[in-house]
């Protein structure tokens, strides 16, 4: 006796060969020769094992790591010392300043970029003469290097011969020698470099947005302000959520623009301070250890802002 | 067939390439060091040493910036990119230590090299840990921490005369640190564009403690007992803290935005007009002699770094000796290259070329002495250096001094004693951590 329900995995069998033979003959793949097997040996399976190689087994490795005292300049093995790098890390008052900063320098870098970029798009975002023009060039400081970038403002900031100092009247004033404004210096050039991404998303959502709401809102005689908060900004929350996640975790990370144009305590990053830690104090166990809780935070706030996405489009 | 022929010439191509590149690394040797003129100037002498042998030097550099973590990362590897690497003094410790670097006792003992190198090259490039006669490399760049300074700016009567109404004596080379905080305070012109000193600041690597040594060492001041690595009380001692008050003083007649500056910045302080005096490594000089990097250089001076107010007279040393990477799979040949290195007449070559020599006869001879403007100075700073701990861990050392100088220096936080204190007590905490005291 056949068991239950034995004829719909038959079918279902059927069925998938079917649309196998089906794919594989109609794809244009398939009329090049290769076949959907053929796609998965020679594509999917060397990327997930580039990703196992490359990714997966350094962050379990990595995390083994952390749990010992291995310094990698040393040819001395490494000694499982448990929770001891956590403990001292989390206990550390240097380690503590990193993240305030790091947190001050995210929270200044992407608001800077989310008030920049939405307003820039919301001026975009009607009909003006080179319109198209006007984008692709506001566009280009994020297609620059981060070193470049660096390197280039270095020299705006200069205080001798810097651009923006003369520009503003500022005489010599010290952007990046100066404890307090260091921090705020970098962030400006982020803020400079990001806010054509945060533009470019809140573009789209604002194209988006159903033009016949606004002329609803016109004929029930709405204000601009009434207009902005209840219809603009509701519709584009998602996407500018969207922007801040990106641009929070490329903000946490922030290494080579705060390192390339500052030596302030001060401005110090918490990538900075793993660098260093890993690749000029040779740390490697505690190193590899911070790396864990600055994934940790990271991802936890990730979390948030996807929660807070998804409450957002439920509305 | 076709399939056959194709298969019989990849493998006999093959064989020729593979053939090809074990005969070319039996004759090669590849030098790792810093990417600066020096390591041009030991290209040549390899070229010199492929003429005479057949043995081809590669001399590999990468900028300063990346150079430790560049080494090191390939010696953690246990790579054998590199056969030589010319390393930091600092390195040894971690570079004995750490089984990276050949052992060279007998190779300097069998040549003498100890009476042969300058004493101060010997202790702080070869051997480790001090006093124990275990020698890890061959000096190879002597250098330390002299001055440049703009000799018509200290010349001009007019000057000269202002100086002396306002100080009192004769503006002249600084005869020791309170005449270059005065010098300097006195071309502090910023409504002219004009500087005093320019000085090192930058806390990314060892910068900003090169500079800090210059004071501290000409003050009397130590960084630690070496031997027993007592820090408290040596490091924060009165001598210390006045040094550090020294030179955060000079620090105030700087040009502006000076607070992340090394040797390049410190450079262009002479060339673009900009400070009277700029301390720098002497091994950055040449291109300061140099018309077409320099548009002053007729009008360049240099001295050694002046002493401090009890008379001690001391530089920051820098320079490096040459290692044999114990990874290197041509060991034999790299230990020829050593014994071809430190011949006379090889030292004689590799100072003409430009390079800083450690040979003691070479340094001390007239024509080594006369061959440039500043070689009289190098030759009388580098029997007065010292040197920063060279113990493995000296990574972690350097940034505790980092970030406990640094704020104070440029931020202006806290007070020398205060800032110093707290270097004692993390620098007593590392010891500590790595068991070397109680």
């Amino acid at each position: 006796m056949p068991p239950p329900f034995a004829f719909l995995r038959i079918r279902s069998r059927v069925l998938a060969s079917t649309m196998i033979t089906t794919l594989d003959r109609s794809s244009r793949a398939a009329a090049r020769g290769l076949s959907d097997i053929s796609i998965r040996n020679l594509f999917i399976i060397p990327t997930i094992l580039f990703l196992i190689v490359f990714n997966i087994f350094p962050l379990i490795y990595s995390l083994g790591y952390s749990f010992t005292d291995f310094r990698a300049s040393t040819n001395a093995p490494a000694n499982f010392v448990g929770l001891q790098n956590y403990r001292d890390l989390l206990n550390d008052p240097y380690v503590w300043s990193n993240f305030a900063i790091t947190a001050k320098y995210v929270i200044v870098s992407v608001v800077g970029q989310l008030l920049v970029g939405f307003g820039v798009a919301m001026l975009l975002n009607r009909d003006i003469p080179l319109k198209g023009l006007i984008t692709t060039l506001l566009l280009l400081p994020m297609m620059l290097s981060m070193a470049v970038v660096g390197l280039f403002w270095k020299l705006l900031y200069d205080p001798s011969w810097g651009v923006i100092n003369y520009a503003l009247g500022l005489g010599n004033f010290e952007w990046l020698a100066d404890p307090k404004m260091a921090l705020y210096a970098v962030a400006l050039t982020d803020i400079w470099m990001w806010s054509p991404f945060v533009m470019l998303l809140s573009l789209a959502g604002l194209s988006a947005v159903p033009k016949h709401l606004y002329e609803a809102a016109a004929i029930d005689r709405a204000g601009p302000f009434y207009t902005f908060f209840r219809i603009t900004l509701p519709l584009v929350a998602p996407i500018l959520m969207i922007a801040v996640i990106f641009r929070t975790m490329e903000a946490f990370k922030t290494f080579d623009l705060a390192y390339i144009l500052t030596s302030q305590p001060t401005a110090e990053l918490i990538s900075i301070r793993l660098y260093k830690m890993a690749f000029q104090e040779w740390q490697t166990g505690r190193s590899c250890a911070m790396a864990y809780i600055v994934l940790i935070m990271v991802l936890a706030i990730t979390n948030i802002y996807v929660k807070y996405l998804n409450k957002v489009k439920e509305r | 067939m076709r399939k056959l022929v194709t298969s019989v010439l990849a493998g006999v191509g093959l064989a020729l390439a593979c053939g090809t590149s074990v005969h070319a690394q039996e004759k090669s040797l590849t030098i790792f060091w810093a990417e600066w003129d020096p390591a041009n100037y030991l290209q040549e002498l390899g070229n010199e040493y492929e003429k005479e042998t057949g043995v081809k030097i590669t001399v590999e550099t990468t900028p300063w910036s990346d150079f430790q973590t560049k080494a090191f990362t390939e010696f953690n590897a246990h790579g054998d990119a590199y056969d030589l690497v010319v390393g930091d003094s600092q390195w040894l410790g971690a570079g004995s230590t750490g089984g990276h670097y050949v052992d060279l006792t007998d190779f300097f003992n069998k040549y003498n090299l100890k009476e042969v190198m300058a004493p101060a090259t010997v202790k702080y490039y070869a051997e480790y840990p001090g006093n124990s006669g275990k020698y890890w490399a061959i000096p190879l760049e002597g250098d330390a921490v002299g001055w440049s300074y703009r000799k018509d700016w200290f010349e001009d009567p007019k000057e000269k005369e202002a100086f002396k109404a306002k100080y009192g004596y004769d503006l002249d080379v600084p005869k020791d640190f309170k005449a270059l905080r005065d010098i300097a305070e006195f071309f502090y012109r910023p409504d002219q564009k004009k500087y005093g000193i320019a000085i090192y600041t930058d806390n990314s690597y060892d910068a900003m403690a090169m500079g800090f040594e210059n004071a501290l060492f000409s003050y009397g001041g130590e960084l630690g007992d070496y031997s027993t690595y007592k820090v408290d009380g040596i490091v924060n001692s009165d001598k210390a803290v006045a040094a550090l008050d020294a030179y955060k003083e000079l620090y105030k007649f700087t040009p502006p935005g000076w607070a992340k500056s090394f040797f390049v910045e410190d450079n262009q302080a002479i060339t673009e007009n900009l400070a009277a005096m700029s301390m720098n490594y002497f091994a950055f000089f040449p291109s300061l002699i140099n018309e077409s990097s320099n548009p002053n250089a007729k009008n360049t001076g240099f001295f050694a770094n002046p002493p401090g107010p009890n008379g001690d007279q001391f530089a920051a040393l820098g320079g490096q000796g040459i290692s044999i990477v114990s990874y290197s799979q041509k060991q034999d040949e790299a230990m020829k290259f050593l014994e071809w290195f430190i011949k006379d007449d090889t030292q004689k070559k590799w100072a003409a070329l430009g390079g800083y020599t450690c040979s003691a006869a070479v340094l001390k001879s007239p024509e080594f002495q006369s061959a440039t403007p500043y070689n009289k100075a190098f030759y009388e700073t580098m029997f007065k250096v010292k040197d920063f701990w060279a113990v493995p861990e000296y990574a972690e050392l350097l940034q505790q001094l980092n970030q406990r100088v640094y704020p104070y220096m440029i931020g202006g936080s806290g007070t020398a004693k205060e800032t110093l204190d707290a270097l004692a007590a993390d620098w007593n905490a590392t010891f500590k951590k790595y068991g070397r005291v109680k």
